[in-house]
């Protein structure tokens, strides 16, 4: 280090030009972002290489574990543990967690179903009974972190606990509210995009992203500052067209072996949740990124003082993370209740939080705030999803559930443990 | 030296409860000069760039501003003067890079009110360049990667990038080796070389020797005196900070006790 320091004060002329680090090859790019790697930025890799390993492990010793109708399966499961998780990774963000974020999902599902079986609510005013009911919780577990100073934990182990019972009062002694087979919410994880829509989707999803990235770089390069080789762009838009087209010609294979009463006689295409994932995704994608709002998440996250010094009215930034967590928590509820077509009594208790808190930490997302984004989300709810469902195919018997709750808990300390060890490492360079 | 200082305190007092913390100091800080704020600990420094940065509020005193009074109610009414403090402690965001905490809490939005991350990283480049700064890598690598003089630098440069008046430096090279010490003070002085008025606190008598132009002592919440750096020598400087006065210069000796006049 005091060699490096050296050479550089004998470098400070006042006359020489600032240089700038321009990747300007492909071979650059990829030194540069494994330079980034070895400093510790290790941005989605982790969660990519496990989810990689894992998927390969349960496709050899479980046979059709890759099949089109297990991919369907795996897809609908993760979808509410992903979205929970993109609403938390607003909270981890700020170094806050939302324990309640299951129950909160539960009780607004069970609001829900309350209104459209006992009330005779339309479907649509259901929905947005829920999502106001999920609002509502978040500003008021916000108000009293941000201005009264409980800490977060505390606020949210007993609204975990007290939803839980608004949630068992509300559904009552059946144990379960069955939603109406005509309910349009049932289709979200039960019916399908139809095959060319979901091509369409696809093209527009790569047209959309590579419309982003070139104009950022051309942007950048307008601007005289050094951008992203052409060949770096051609090659992410390529991979996604790949990945893309691959899921999307998977989900294309008609799935329906046997006619029954829950599934249309066809069932070919993505689940309509994809559509939703993919609109919240981008959305919070925007928000966390290109807007001030999101700069603050991080900043609050990473240094508060320094925030506050910058003017930023941190009270505010911190009641708005709960409103957005308790908001998608209650999305991710009614996905639940779409893909079990009812909503229990005990809806989002039990592992529902815990898997999406895993989610969001195995995608890279730190438990200590400041570090995060929404395809951590995803790839982590992917992963926790492929373990689950592996899992319940590869050990049968009374005691698979008990291993499953072992194997999630062990991946969920593990990449807790990857990222208190990446955070110490960061520090000392 | 025929135009008013860009800042000028008179008879500044402050007290906490029966603690006088400040009693009747007389401050001048010019443009295009670095002053150096000596003191031994408890002598008052904090409490003075404290109440200059609008954090405490003087119980008596004037201060003027450019020649102009001025009342300064809060930290946001000195940052609208012009006056930004660096603070010992940086108030750096570890998590984000150089550009994003130099722009923090000021970020310019593109037409779309989407953040201009090309505006930002070509203004910090050339306040960067502006400064001589050629000690970082990228303005794109995440602060936590920097080194303390690094940090320093780029706490300096935000205050530069804002065009501030008065730059008020808290101990900058208290944590810093010799190598990047003397980075820091360049940097200093080049900051007061583009028209800045730079206030230095500091323990270290080396770094103000180097760098001052004038040197403002105080003694026990008391302004010793406030001497131009070629009038004296170190040890003079050593003698005001420790007995409040030293041969013709500084308190009176009824004064320097701690007496009250």
């Amino acid at each position: 280090m005091s060699m490096g320091t050296e050479e550089r004060v004998e470098q400070d002329q006042p006359d020489a030009p600032h240089p700038a680090e321009i990747p300007s090859t492909l071979a650059d790019y990829t030194k540069s972002y494994l330079a980034r790697v070895r400093g510790g930025e290790l941005g989605s890799m982790p969660a990519l290489v496990g989810l990689v390993v894992i998927t390969a492990i349960f496709a050899v010793v479980h046979q059709g574990f890759l099949s089109a109708y297990n991919i369907e399966a795996l897809v609908i499961q993760a979808a509410p543990i992903i979205i929970m998780a993109m609403g938390l990774i607003f909270v981890l963000l700020l170094g806050e967690i939302d324990l309640s974020a299951g129950t909160t999902g539960g009780l607004c599902s069970a609001v829900m179903a309350v209104l459209l079986l006992r009330h005779g609510v339309s479907w649509g005013l259901g929905i947005i009974a829920a999502l106001v009911t999920g609002m509502v919780i978040g500003f008021a577990m916000g108000w009293l972190r941000a201005n009264i100073g409980i800490p977060s934990f505390v606020i949210t182990l007993a609204t975990f606990l007290g939803f839980q019972g608004v949630t068992l009062i509300l559904i009552g002694g059946q144990g379960s509210v069955i939603l109406p087979d005509d309910t349009p919410l049932i289709h979200l994880e039960n019916s399908f995009v139809p095959v060319w829509a979901g091509w369409t989707m696809l093209a527009l999803v790569v047209i959309g992203y590579a419309a982003v990235k070139v104009s950022d770089a051309v942007g950048r390069r307008r601007a005289g500052l050094p951008a992203p080789p052409a060949t770096v762009i051609a090659a992410k838009v390529l991979a996604l067209a790949v990945l893309g087209a691959i899921f999307t010609h998977e989900m294309g294979i008609n799935r329906n072996l046997t006619v029954n009463a829950f599934f249309q006689n066809r069932s070919a295409g993505m689940p309509w949740v994809i559509p939703l994932l993919l609109i919240l995704f981008v959305i919070g994608n925007f928000v966390l990124t290109r807007t001030r709002y999101g700069r603050y998440l991080y900043a609050v996250g990473g240094n508060e003082e320094a925030s506050r010094r910058a003017g930023i009215v941190v009270s505010q930034v911190r009641i708005s993370v709960f409103v957005i967590c308790s908001a998608m928590a209650a999305i991710s509820g009614l996905t639940a209740a779409s893909l079990l077509q009812s909503v229990q009594a005990n809806a989002g208790a039990g592992n529902t939080l815990l898997l999406a808190v895993g989610a969001a930490v195995i995608g890279g997302t730190s438990l200590f705030g400041g570090r995060g984004r929404m395809i951590d989300a995803v790839l982590g709810g992917l992963v926790v999803a492929v373990i689950t469902n592996g899992m319940s195919d590869l050990i049968q018997g009374s005691n698979s559930a008990g291993y499953e709750y072992i194997v999630t808990g062990a991946v969920l300390l593990l990449a807790a443990g990857f990222d208190a060890v990446v955070r110490l490492r960061g520090r000392t360079t | 030296m025929t135009e008013a200082p860009t800042l000028e305190l008179r008879g500044v007092d402050k007290s906490f409860g029966p603690v006088r913390a400040l009693s009747g100091v007389d401050l001048t800080v010019r443009a295009g000069e670095v002053t150096a704020l000596v003191g031994d600990n408890g002598a008052g420094k904090t409490t003075l760039i404290k109440c200059i940065g609008g954090t405490y509020r003087p119980d008596a005193g004037e201060f003027r501003f450019e020649g102009q009074p001025v009342t300064v109610n809060g930290p946001r009414d000195a940052a609208a003067l012009g006056i930004a403090i660096v603070y010992q402690d940086l108030a750096l965001c570890d998590n984000l890079d150089i550009v994003q905490n130099m722009f923090l809490g000021r970020e310019p939005l593109s037409p779309r009110r989407t953040l201009d991350e090309n505006t930002m990283e070509k203004l910090a480049l050339q306040t960067l360049a502006s400064l001589s700064v050629r000690t970082v890598r990228s303005v794109r690598q995440s602060t936590a990667s920097l080194s303390g003089g690094q940090r320093q630098t780029v706490a300096i440069a935000k205050s530069v990038l804002w065009q501030s008046k008065v730059v008020i430096l808290d101990e900058p090279t208290a944590a810093l080796g010799v190598a990047q010490t003397a980075q820091v003070l360049a940097l200093v002085r080049r900051l007061a070389e583009q028209g800045v008025a730079v206030l230095l606190v500091s323990h270290n008598m080396n770094d103000v020797m180097k760098v001052a132009d004038a040197i403002g002592v105080l003694y026990l919440g008391r302004m010793a005196a406030q001497v131009r750096r070629k009038d004296v020598t170190q040890t003079q400087v050593v003698e005001l900070i420790t007995s409040g006065r030293s041969g013709d210069l500084g308190l009176t000796p009824a004064e320097s006790t701690g007496a009250t006049v």
